[in-house]
């Protein structure tokens, strides 16, 4: 997945577009899971794309805002501090954009996976990424997001991004992913 | 699908070095001295090898316990199957001061026979013996049923070593496809059984009182819902999917209502949810995370985790709900509490500063008195469970890069571990009393 050649993302963003717009966040089966999976990954691919991007192409992004790979909305993963769910300021312009694009798509659901590293319980865990999924959510909505557009799922400590027991792999695990 | 996994059994028995000193009470070693014991191997009257080693597995229980110094076989002088060929001043001279002899009988048609005799070397008699009739898949069963009859008469209390444990297990994501799994073994790690298998996390398994059903967190379908499935039906029904959090389970000792954690309303609040009439009711309302509740064995009050105070700490409550207070106070986190089953001490994940930093660690900590005392030596050990009759504790570690079980006992003296053959194992709980 790493490895996706830019060719394919904004195909895949398409689709990844398309299932979540015909998707209510109430009714998610299977083919959601996919989805979680392929966008988690895929966000990792925009950050590869993107030089190559913008050493071939130089010109202004014509497509879909969400397509774009230099823009501010290419970023789907905001990483937090150690036990904290306070988003960090670097972060803002970030969410800025993606509410934006939220208030100017009031079709498009975006889903705020909240996670947290392995250190301290499970279940605790659990609330503390849900924290951080609402801090987000609440920073969207004040900036003129419709709460439907929101959904909200915490997911704790259970789906790891990086898997190494030391600071490096914390600090890629406690994390936000936008999965539109 | 249905891989079985293989669990193995690392038994270590390591005698714990002096812990640091602040906050922790500081073992030494004899405190409770282990009582001196040797399982001779049984005979076997039957065809072939015989079926299955019940000595070696009474063996193995006991030394499990902590409570027991088995002789291992190679100093044994003699290995008698009957009393009439005992050499009581032999034992006595190797300080053995009970002795287990045993024999097994093939009946011919796929039964056995398991007789066993526990006799006290000094006195030259009998506390106790048996004849079981029982089954080839029972083997090891029986063996632990054997073993906590000799637990009961020597030490007063209940064995636990015929009972079983649930845990999770999981595997990276290979090709992006992950696999979760929740199984149940035979307390001693042997005969392991994937009872849910899923792409998406499963968490919080909790054992209903009589033992025949689990509730747990699934969170197949893209969020969480708190299910209930029978242990050995297979039949599972979907308790709450609220939207938020539906999370940490915890059975009422009466099996009738399931504590847990809902976020509902906006942030986790702990509920009480009642299995029968399908009612909920709130039992906390607070904006910080409120979370891992479990009850008190007499029913009437429930602990829980908050970070209220700015950090996780301990606190209980009415099980009707109401004010809640705080029961922790050493170190800045302390979570999942759970009741010992005479209810006087919970069982808890703490977090401890040592020279090489800080330690995630299961502590016991004395209702009474409030004195925490540090039982795992880990960095990112979690999920304290005591064993039904009190005397040990499993948890989850880390070894390397893998996730284990481990158990100590409630002195601290003894541990051991479990690990899978490939993958991560986590969460463990073990079942009540078989009824």
């Amino acid at each position: 997945m790493k490895k996706m050649s830019i060719v394919w993302v904004p195909i895949l963003l398409s689709l990844l577009l398309l299932v979540g717009c015909s998707s209510t966040p109430t009714s998610e089966g299977g083919a959601d899971v996919s989805e979680q999976s392929t966008g988690a990954d895929g966000s990792d691919a925009y950050g590869d794309g993107a030089s190559t991007s913008a050493a071939s192409q130089g010109s202004e992004w014509q497509g879909d805002p969400l397509e774009n790979p230099n823009g501010l909305l290419a970023t789907r993963v905001i990483y937090f501090d150690f036990d904290l769910s306070t988003v960090r300021s670097d972060y803002m312009d970030v969410i800025q954009a993606h509410a934006d694009y939220l208030a100017a798509n009031p079709q498009v659901v975006v889903r705020l996976e909240g996670h947290a590293d392995e250190k301290g319980t499970r279940e605790y865990n659990l609330g503390l990424g849900e924290n951080r999924a609402n801090a987000v959510r609440s920073l969207m909505l004040a900036q003129g997001v419709s709460d439907n557009q929101l959904v909200v799922v915490s997911y704790g400590e259970e789906r790891p991004a990086a898997f190494e027991h030391n600071d490096e792999s914390w600090a890629l695990n406690r994390r936000v992913e936008l999965i539109y | 699908m249905m891989k079985k996994i293989l669990l193995f059994l690392l038994v270590l028995m390591v005698w714990q070095p002096a812990l640091h000193a602040e906050l922790t009470i500081e073992i030494t070693e004899g405190v409770e001295g282990a009582l001196p014991i040797a399982v001779a191997p049984f005979s076997w009257q039957g065809n072939g090898s015989p079926p299955e080693d019940i000595a070696a597995v009474i063996n193995a229980d006991l030394q499990r316990s902590g409570r027991f110094k088995t002789l291992p076989r190679a100093d044994m002088l003699a290995r008698p199957t009957s009393v009439e060929a005992i050499e009581f001043k032999d034992w006595r001279a190797l300080d053995i001061e009970n002795l287990v002899i045993g024999q097994v009988q093939s009946n011919g048609a796929g039964g056995y026979q398991i007789q066993f005799q526990l006799l006290d070397v000094f006195r030259g008699e009998q506390l106790v013996g048996y004849s079981i009739p029982t089954t080839a898949p029972n083997l090891r069963s029986t063996a632990h049923r054997i073993a906590d009859l000799i637990y009961e008469k020597l030490l007063g209390m209940p064995g636990a070593f015929a009972t079983r444990l649930a845990y999770i297990t999981s595997t990276k994501p290979v090709n992006g496809e992950r696999r979760v799994d929740l199984n149940i073994a035979d307390a001693d790690g042997f005969n392991p059984e994937t009872i849910v298998s899923s792409s998406e996390p499963l968490m919080s398994p909790a054992w209903s009182p009589d033992g025949l059903k689990l509730a747990y967190v699934s969170f197949e379908g893209g969020q969480s819902a708190v299910y209930v499935q029978g242990v050995y039906t297979g039949k599972r029904q979907k308790v709450t999917s609220f939207k938020g959090i539906n999370g940490a389970p915890a059975w009422s000792p009466d099996g009738r209502k399931l504590a847990m954690t809902l976020s509902k309303d906006g942030n986790p609040d702990i509920f009480v949810f009642d299995l029968n009439t399908r009612k909920l009711q709130a039992i906390t309302r607070h904006y910080a995370i409120d979370t891992e509740p479990a009850w008190s064995p007499d029913g009437r009050s429930i602990v829980f985790t908050s970070d209220r105070g700015g950090k996780p700490q301990i606190y209980r409550v009415s099980a009707f709900g109401g004010k809640a207070q705080r029961i922790t106070f050493q170190n800045s986190y302390n979570a999942r509490a759970s009741f010992s089953p005479d209810g006087k001490v919970l069982a808890l994940v703490t977090l401890v500063t040592r020279e090489e930093g800080k330690k995630y660690r299961i502590a016991v900590q004395d209702l009474e008195s409030g004195v925490m005392q540090v039982l795992s030596q880990g960095s990112l050990d979690e999920s304290p469970s005591f064993a039904p009759n009190g005397s040990m504790i499993i948890y989850a570690s880390k070894a390397g890069y893998r996730g284990v079980l481990a158990a100590v006992s409630v002195d601290g003296r003894v541990r051991q571990r479990l690990a899978l053959q490939e993958g991560d194992v986590r969460e463990p709980v073990w079942s009540p009393f078989k009824k």
